[in-house]
């Protein structure tokens, strides 16, 4: 079995990041119970722990990487790669113009 | 955008995604149904995390379930298992460098205990190699992974080719698969060469973490993909297809 650490470690954290991705009303998301019920069930925050409980385990960490890697790849995508063009406004103001005011349009 | 209400239900035919009263349907126009709760409840919760937009490039594990209920590809499980065993004459453990001599000590010190342990797990012979052509795989190492794979369904084997074309590797994704190593080191393993090269380069941050993150995304939602569509206690099977 994988070197996963203290489970109990693993389940404040995946439930950190399911705060994360549900927002005010995460304690009653599907998937915030659901992770508590199944640890509670196996009780796996316990120190020793037999294959169906490493099995939870592993998933539990498995699942924490996904919430983590998404929420990190949308972070860099946002910040690198999501500016998109500048507004013919923002380009003026690049070289320090500001944009004709036409009130009666193009014409 | 007002926020939705995401949540799944029950069904004979399996468990449904319901976004704003309306059931989810594949591209194909299929109804989404999933075999599994607790898979049900994961992509649920992916369609609750989106905010304004629906970023689906996010979205991982619809994705893998619209994969296995559309089956775009059109392939049959054979296919499938012979596609992900094909991988193995390519597979990035058993490429090896002879320069730099630090990247060949890397790749020895990191990738010979993932190859022992697979032929041990397996009782087979694979070697690596230095030469362009690969190693060279018995026949039976391969006759030994198409019936190992024959005992996953059909759900799990799309998972399963999939988290190998992510990581460019059979031996790897079986580590994984098998709870061996978890899915952060199966990526760092994925990505030796690369991750030598940050380390004597530089890392940059827009390419190099960005790609790291995306891999580590879709290997996770892969490997949890196919363990939620294995466990036989919680699966319908009926919509397995053996």
């Amino acid at each position: 079995m994988a070197a996963l650490g203290a489970p109990a470690r693993t389940l404040r954290a995946l439930l950190r990041e399911l705060r994360h991705a549900a927002g005010r009303s995460y304690r009653d998301s599907p998937a915030y119970r659901h992770v508590l019920a199944a640890f509670r069930a196996h009780r796996v925050t316990s120190e020793k722990l037999c294959r169906a409980q490493q099995e939870l385990h592993f998933q539990a960490a498995t699942y924490l990487c996904l919430l983590r890697s998404v929420r990190e790849h949308e972070a860099l995508h946002r910040e690198y790669h999501g500016r998109g063009e500048r507004s013919p406004k923002e380009v003026a103001g690049l070289v320090g113009f500001r944009l004709p005011q036409q009130p009666g349009g193009k014409g | 955008m007002p926020r939705r209400q995401d949540f799944y239900s029950d069904s004979p035919g399996g468990f449904e995604i319901n976004l704003d009263h309306r059931k989810l349907k594949t591209p194909q126009a299929k109804l989404f149904t999933v075999p599994s709760e607790a898979l049900a409840i994961a992509v649920a919760t992916e369609w609750d995390s989106q905010k304004d937009t629906i970023k689906f490039y996010t979205m991982h594990l619809t994705t893998l379930c619209n994969t296995a209920l559309d089956n775009p590809t059109q392939r049959n499980k054979t296919q499938l298992i012979r596609a992900a065993v094909k991988f193995l004459e390519t597979d990035t453990v058993c490429y090896r460098v002879e320069e730099p001599a630090a990247l060949a000590e890397l790749q020895k010190n990191e990738w010979d205990p993932v190859v022992s342990w697979a032929e041990k797990r397996y009782n087979v012979t694979i070697g690596s190699s230095t030469s362009i052509l690969g190693p060279n795989i018995p026949a039976s190492t391969k006759e030994t992974f198409v019936s190992h794979l024959a005992s996953y369904n059909m759900w799990a084997l799309q998972g399963i080719e999939f988290v190998i074309t992510q990581l460019k590797s059979l031996i790897l994704s079986m580590s994984l698969i098998d709870r061996h190593i978890t899915v952060e080191k199966a990526v760092l393993l994925s990505r030796l060469e690369e991750e030598y090269q940050i380390r004597r380069w530089g890392n940059v941050e827009w390419a190099h973490d960005y790609d790291l993150c995306e891999l580590r995304a879709r290997t996770a939602a892969g490997t949890l993909f196919v363990h939620l569509c294995s466990e036989s206690s919680t699966v319908k099977h009926k919509l397995l297809q053996d």
